[in-house]
């Protein structure tokens, strides 16, 4: 929800980042309040995975130059650990299998850690029990995915699941769902929207990485902004995301195109 | 430093440990039957034609025995006297019989045996009047040319053994647990066990070793295994000594006909340990399953050989072995599969698989597969690697500290083999023993 006077949760002014030399972030502009749901739409290769990578802290990704803020705090200075902590959160596109991590002891301790961090109450093994699984309700999970190794043997729509579960525990204020739809059928985009839905407050934000229009359905953006060549060249409402579902990327990339070559 | 200290030069660990051997036997020695002597003096023999293995034997090419050859042993001079206190916290719950021995020597006020008609276990003396037959047939065979110079040298001192029994069609309703309990520097121990599952009987015997004292003690380990026809056994073999001490072990097993035998390995002690595993086939359809972990860091040398002999056709074999190497430890691990002319259908899988936690940790690696039949499943990979760093990133995305997700991954990587430990008790030690060693914190 778009609300008057919000404060701006995230600025990032002219970022440009590399991996193993290539340049994929071009001097990205991007600018999110609390409330608000955004959605960045682009191409394959445009940089959406690249920036919502980044912005959680991945080493393999050099910031080359440009600035973030988070809350007001430069959050390219902060280690991937501490930006977790202070309320960013990135849903992986794919998730990775820890073998010989129990689910459940995972969650805990992601939990208690950030709890500590906020000044607040670490749960034990019993207390986390009946939170986790009430969160769990709300996601539609067995609670037997507790008993499990962090993704193991998961489907990709259990590890998108077990991703906005985290994201239920973990409360950011700051959400980045990188490709939270692909690999889901209709029934579990149904349910994990539904989750993101209900997770949505006037107090943060959800940045929504997203190839096809099909989740938008769901999860309906206040913005919508189209990546190209590691930068935003778009931004509009929800019905932009109808439009390029309509007619592709190329025209809009054409329009930059053109307007970069007038300017 | 006067004249006089200078001039004394310290025995060896070998010359130390003969001798050891050329003490007469103490007064309260038992007196031992005719064939165990004869046993006795041809491992004595033996002993005396053969040196320290140096890294010019091909089996110790990775495992230099400096540090062990410098140290002096001695055999216990005054028995540690334990109370029952003493050695709670390493009871395993579901075990309701447990032997014990203390520096090599049986300590009944320890163990807890209860008469079970499904079981007959006791020491060498007191098996020796129920049991002569059995441990006639069995004692010394199993490791007869194997292990070369420490098995030979543990058959030289044997006095005394743990020796367990499971009769013909008998099931054992709980695990039995022999605890070997090291308590003194210097002392050199041999620990001798034998094992024999009568056929079609089942068991779960946990095989313990355990220092109470941060010291060079030398423990020298034979066991010996015969699962009979149809039977079942759950071997967990537990080394948790001094991180000074010095562990070498030899343990092989005879397969019968449609036999199955599962081993849980795990070192984690020891300044130079080294177990030599060897599994016969030695008749069809028998099946083996061997996992083994060994967590080392600081300066600490593990070495694992193992030998897996498919002499008869329709064998299976399962091998995991995992090696978690910090600081500049050294693991080492050789295993052996070897499927004789004739053991056609034999199935064998072998994975090694180790995680490096330092730049200066060093693992070396070796599968070795000798396959003379033609119609055979033979598969092995190793890898050796250090944590993924998506993975550290996935946990630090969640809050986690890098050190943190790097301890919670490298516990995880032995926590593989630790789950398939059959003793759940037993293995919520292990994973809380691996969680504080992997974290250097509870």
């Amino acid at each position: 929800m778009i609300i008057e006077n919000s404060p701006t949760l995230l600025e990032v002014r002219g970022l440009c980042a590399s991996v193993n030399g290539t340049d994929i972030l071009k001097g990205l502009n991007f600018t999110v309040k609390r409330g608000e749901v955004h959605a960045i739409m682009g191409p394959n290769g445009s940089g959406k995975s690249t920036f919502a990578k980044v912005l959680a802290g991945h080493t393999a990704y050099q910031v080359t130059g440009g600035e973030v803020l988070f809350e007001g705090k430069n959050l390219l200075e902060m280690a991937p650990e501490l930006r977790a902590r202070a309320g960013v959160f990135l849903a992986f596109q794919y998730p990775i299998e820890i073998p010989g991590v129990g689910n459940s002891q995972f969650l805990r301790l992601a939990y208690n850690t950030v709890q500590a961090e906020r000044g607040k109450e670490e749960l034990d093994p019993l207390e986390f029990d009946d939170l986790v699984r009430e969160k769990m309700k709300l996601l539609e999970m067995s609670p037997e995915f507790l008993e499990r190794s962090v993704n193991e043997g998961f489907s990709g729509g259990e590890k998108k699941r077990n991703e906005i579960l985290q994201m239920a525990l973990l409360e950011p204020s700051l959400a980045i769902l990188d490709e939270t739809d692909s690999g889901l059928d209709i029934d579990a985009l149904r349910v994990v929207s539904q989750g993101v839905n209900h997770l949505a407050n006037k107090d943060n934000a959800i940045v929504l990485v997203t190839h096809y229009q099909r989740l938008l359905n769901y999860i309906v953006p206040d913005f919508v902004h189209v990546m190209s060549a590691g930068r935003i060249i778009r931004t509009g409402g929800k019905e932009l995301a109808l439009e390029l579902e309509e007619r592709g990327y190329d025209w809009i990339e054409a329009e930059a195109e053109a307007a970069g070559a007038v300017a | 430093m006067s004249t006089s200290t200078a001039m004394v030069t310290e025995p060896g660990a070998l010359d130390s440990l003969l001798a050891a051997l050329a003490l007469p036997p103490g007064s309260s020695a038992p007196t031992q039957p005719h064939w165990l002597k004869a046993l006795r003096a041809q491992a004595l023999e033996r002993v005396s034609t053969l040196t320290l293995p140096s890294t010019h034997d091909e089996a110790w090419r990775f495992t230099p025995l400096a540090a062990f050859a410098r140290q002096s042993f001695h055999p216990l001079r005054t028995p540690t006297t334990l109370q029952p206190d003493d050695i709670a916290h390493l009871h395993i719950a579901e075990a309701t019989t447990r032997l014990v021995f203390v520096d090599g020597v049986h300590a009944p006020q320890l163990s807890s045996v209860k008469p079970d008609a499904a079981l007959a276990v006791g020491t060498l003396a007191a098996m020796l009047s129920t049991h002569a037959a059995t441990l006639q047939a069995h004692l010394g065979q199993q490791v007869a040319g194997h292990g070369a110079f420490f098995a030979a040298l543990n058959t030289a001192f044997l006095q005394d053994a743990a020796v367990l029994v499971v009769p013909p069609d008998s099931s054992l309703g709980a695990p039995v647990h022999l605890l070997f309990i090291s308590t003194q520097p210097e002392v050199a121990s041999h620990p001798r066990l034998l094992l024999v599952v009568g056929a079609a009987a089942k068991a779960t015997v946990i095989e313990d070793y355990v220092a109470l004292i941060e010291g060079t003690n030398f423990t020298n380990a034979v066991a010996e295994v015969v699962v009979g026809a149809n039977a079942q056994l759950e071997h967990v073999r537990l080394q948790r000594e001094s991180k000074q001490g010095f562990h070498m072990a030899s343990c092989a097993v005879s397969l019968a006909a449609a036999s199955r035998y599962h081993s849980v390995n795990i070192a984690l002690g020891g300044q130079i340990s080294r177990l030599d595993l060897k599994v016969t086939q030695t008749f069809d359809g028998s099946e083996c399953t061997l996992d083994g972990l060994a967590l080392i860091d600081g300066e600490q040398l593990a070495d694992t050989h193992t030998f897996i002999d498919h002499a008869k056709p329709h064998g299976t074999s399962r091998q995991l072995h995992k090696c978690i190497v910090g600081g500049t430890a050294h693991a080492v691990f050789n295993g052996q599969v070897m499927v004789r002319p004739g053991a056609q259908k034999t199935d064998s899988a072998q994975s090694s698989r180790n995680l490096l936690l330092s730049s200066r940790a060093q693992v070396d690696t070796q599968p070795q597969l000798e396959i003379f039949a033609d119609d055979v499943k033979c598969t092995h990979g190793a890898t050796v690697g250090q944590l993924d760093s998506d993975e550290v990133f996935y946990l630090q995305s969640r809050g986690l500290s890098e050190r943190v997700a790097r301890n919670l991954l490298t516990y995880a990587f032995g926590a593989e083999v630790i789950n398939r430990i059959p003793v759940a008790s037993l293995r919520q030690q292990l994973e809380q023993t691996v969680l504080e060693q992997t974290t250097g914190q509870p």
